[in-house]
């Protein structure tokens, strides 16, 4: 079985390495000491189980996760963060509060054993709750090839709906983004992000005039030069929005 | 006033008409007066060897108020008989009277707009400690409890198996800084050498968590040593800096505290590496805040913290005044 850590601190690694060694079956394949370092290594070993830290340098543990297309199991382990732990408490396998102890990470492993199949799941409520807290409402995370890419909230001109992906406009082209316009509906702040239409989120800010077009519908005019779709609906909650 | 005045110069024998006139113009110009001098003063309150510069100047201003209204008189009730006599003859008590009002209203609005000053000295003073209380609060529970806390306690808890000398060492640094933490703030300003032994002591823990990545360098001039400022006032900078270099970069975080004296302020720079892609990470403005509201409170200046944010780093200046008036008053007051 293989064994992923990603934790920027080198003890809190050490010690994960130390609590491992009762497991000769488990093998650590790589150590990380940051997202970036985890995204390729994962993707590199395909691990069984990766035990990640949440705040690391400048992607966090939950990003992390976001921008891989296959997800291992997961034991999370952190200092103190309220909205992981609330997460946690919900859909991880297990979540270990640092200092830990050898006793509390058998049974992590154990539980691990236990729910073995049902991982992949969890993960994706999890990351939905997880994305909640403020700080990931600020910005996105996106893989553009082999290179990641964080791109802050207020730098999106508009999302558009995109299969089973959202498509995150910006000054420098478009990304994918393996989430749900609901998802963004609901994270962005949404004085700043209005739902214009069933299959676009406009950034207020970029709007420069709004055109009517056909029927009931709108347009509006982005600072790009770019044209996003306007509901009846949306017309009516951008104008809230603007107070217009 | 202005009837009391009209019946009075009835009494001196002058018709109602120009004593009516005589009073309106003498009353109205001296209001004027009053107000000017009151206005002046809620702007301009002069030290105490300056009382005399205040008698000085209500003499002058009953001269030309004298001047004033006499010309004034003389135009509109100069034609009524045996006025103009009147008017010369009560010259004198006129402008002793002006001059006893005009001094009255002087010493009124001296007294009025000091104790309003001392009212608003005092309100920052208090505001100023309890914003050191906050400030103290604040640092126990951002930055002990959560990471730093806990993350400690799990380096130590990793070095016991490997090298136990070291978790031993990190023990007792820690238990020196929640201790420094905790200490009460009654002397409000510290030595600047005392607050650098205390983040001296945060950096190693730090070190120890963060190992090759974390460089911290300092470049401090030896007369910013004895240099006496605000408790607890460089650290959150520190904090700040590590917390947003580390977690806003990768690979390695050199953070530079460099101190001098520079016309007569200490100018304390604290410089991290910075990500221009990078959000700025929650929370990191409350530190700079209260650092800006406290020298606010402190020195009631406005233009004691500048940051300066370039493509790859992030510098915080502050600079502290020479403090000799505020640790007395700091002293007055816990005494």
């Amino acid at each position: 079985m293989k064994i992923i850590i990603v934790d920027d601190e080198p003890l809190a690694r050490s010690i994960i390495r130390e609590y491992l060694q009762k497991y000769p079956e488990l093998e650590i394949v790589q150590e990380c000491s940051d997202g970036f370092e985890g995204v390729k290594a994962i993707q590199q070993h395909q691990p069984d189980l990766i035990f990640l830290d949440i705040q690391m340098p400048k992607i966090n543990g939950f990003e992390m996760l976001e921008l891989l297309d296959e997800r291992p199991a997961v034991i999370f382990t952190t200092a103190f963060d309220e909205y992981a732990i609330r997460a946690f408490e919900a859909h991880a396998i297990d979540y270990l509060l640092k200092p830990f102890n050898q006793e509390r990470f058998d049974k992590a492993i154990q539980k691990w054993r236990d729910q073995a199949g049902g991982a992949q799941k969890n993960t994706n409520e999890l990351l939905e709750t997880a994305s909640q807290s403020p700080s990931q409402s600020q910005r996105v995370v996106v893989k553009t090839g082999s290179k990641i890419k964080i791109i802050p909230a207020q730098d999106i001109f508009f999302l558009e709906a995109a299969d089973d992906y959202v498509k995150v406009h910006t000054q420098e082209g478009s990304f994918l983004k393996n989430k749900t316009m609901n998802h963004f509906e609901k994270t962005l702040d949404p004085q700043q992000f209005v739902r214009s239409h069933r299959s676009y989120i406009v950034n207020v800010q970029q709007i420069t005039r709004i055109d009517p077009y056909e029927k009931d519908n709108h347009i509006a005019i982005l600072k790009s030069g770019g044209r996003v779709p306007v509901s009846r609906n949306g017309y009516a909650k951008l104008r809230a929005v603007l107070g217009l | 006033m202005l009837a009391d005045l009209v019946l009075m110069l009835k009494w001196f024998g002058q018709p109602w008409e120009a004593s009516l006139i005589d009073s309106s113009i003498s009353t109205i110009t001296l209001v004027l007066l009053s107000l000017l001098i009151m206005n002046t003063l809620r702007f301009y309150t002069p030290r105490r060897e300056r009382y005399v510069n205040i008698l000085a100047w209500c003499l002058f201003l009953m001269g030309i108020w004298l001047a004033f209204s006499h010309w004034l008189l003389i135009l509109a009730a100069g034609h009524f008989e045996g006025y103009r006599q009147f008017l010369k003859s009560s010259m004198p008590v006129r402008g002793s009277i002006g001059l006893l009002i005009l001094g009255c209203i002087a010493l009124i609005s001296v007294v009025w707009f000091n104790s309003e000053e001392q009212k608003q000295t005092d309100q920052r003073k208090t505001d100023a400690e309890k914003l050191s209380k906050e400030a103290e609060l604040f640092k126990l529970r951002q930055q002990l409890q959560p990471h730093f806390l806990f993350n400690s306690l799990n380096s130590i808890n990793a070095l016991i198996s490997i090298k136990p000398d070291e978790a031993r060492k990190m023990v007792q640094q820690l238990s020196d800084f929640l201790r420094g933490t905790m200490r009460k703030e009654e002397n409000l300003f510290i030595r600047f050498s005392d607050e650098l032994e205390y983040l001296k002591l945060y950096l190693e823990i730090e070190k120890v968590r963060f190992g090759y990545r974390l460089k911290p360098q300092m470049d401090i001039a030896e007369e910013a040593l004895s240099w006496k400022i605000p408790a607890l006032l460089v650290q959150p900078l520190m904090e700040n800096a590590i917390k947003f270099g580390l977690y806003g970069t990768t690979g390695e975080v050199t953070i530079l505290l460099r101190a001098r004296v520079i016309d007569k302020h200490l100018v304390v720079a604290v410089m991290n590496p910075f990500d221009a892609d990078m959000q700025m990470p929650e929370g990191t403005g409350f530190g700079l805040n209260s650092v800006k509201r406290r020298l606010y409170l402190l020195f009631a200046r406005n233009d004691l913290v500048e940051i300066n944010k370039e493509k790859n780093s992030f510098v915080v200046v502050i600079r502290i005044p020479a403090v000799e008036e505020a640790i007395e008053a700091s002293r007055a007051a816990t005494a």
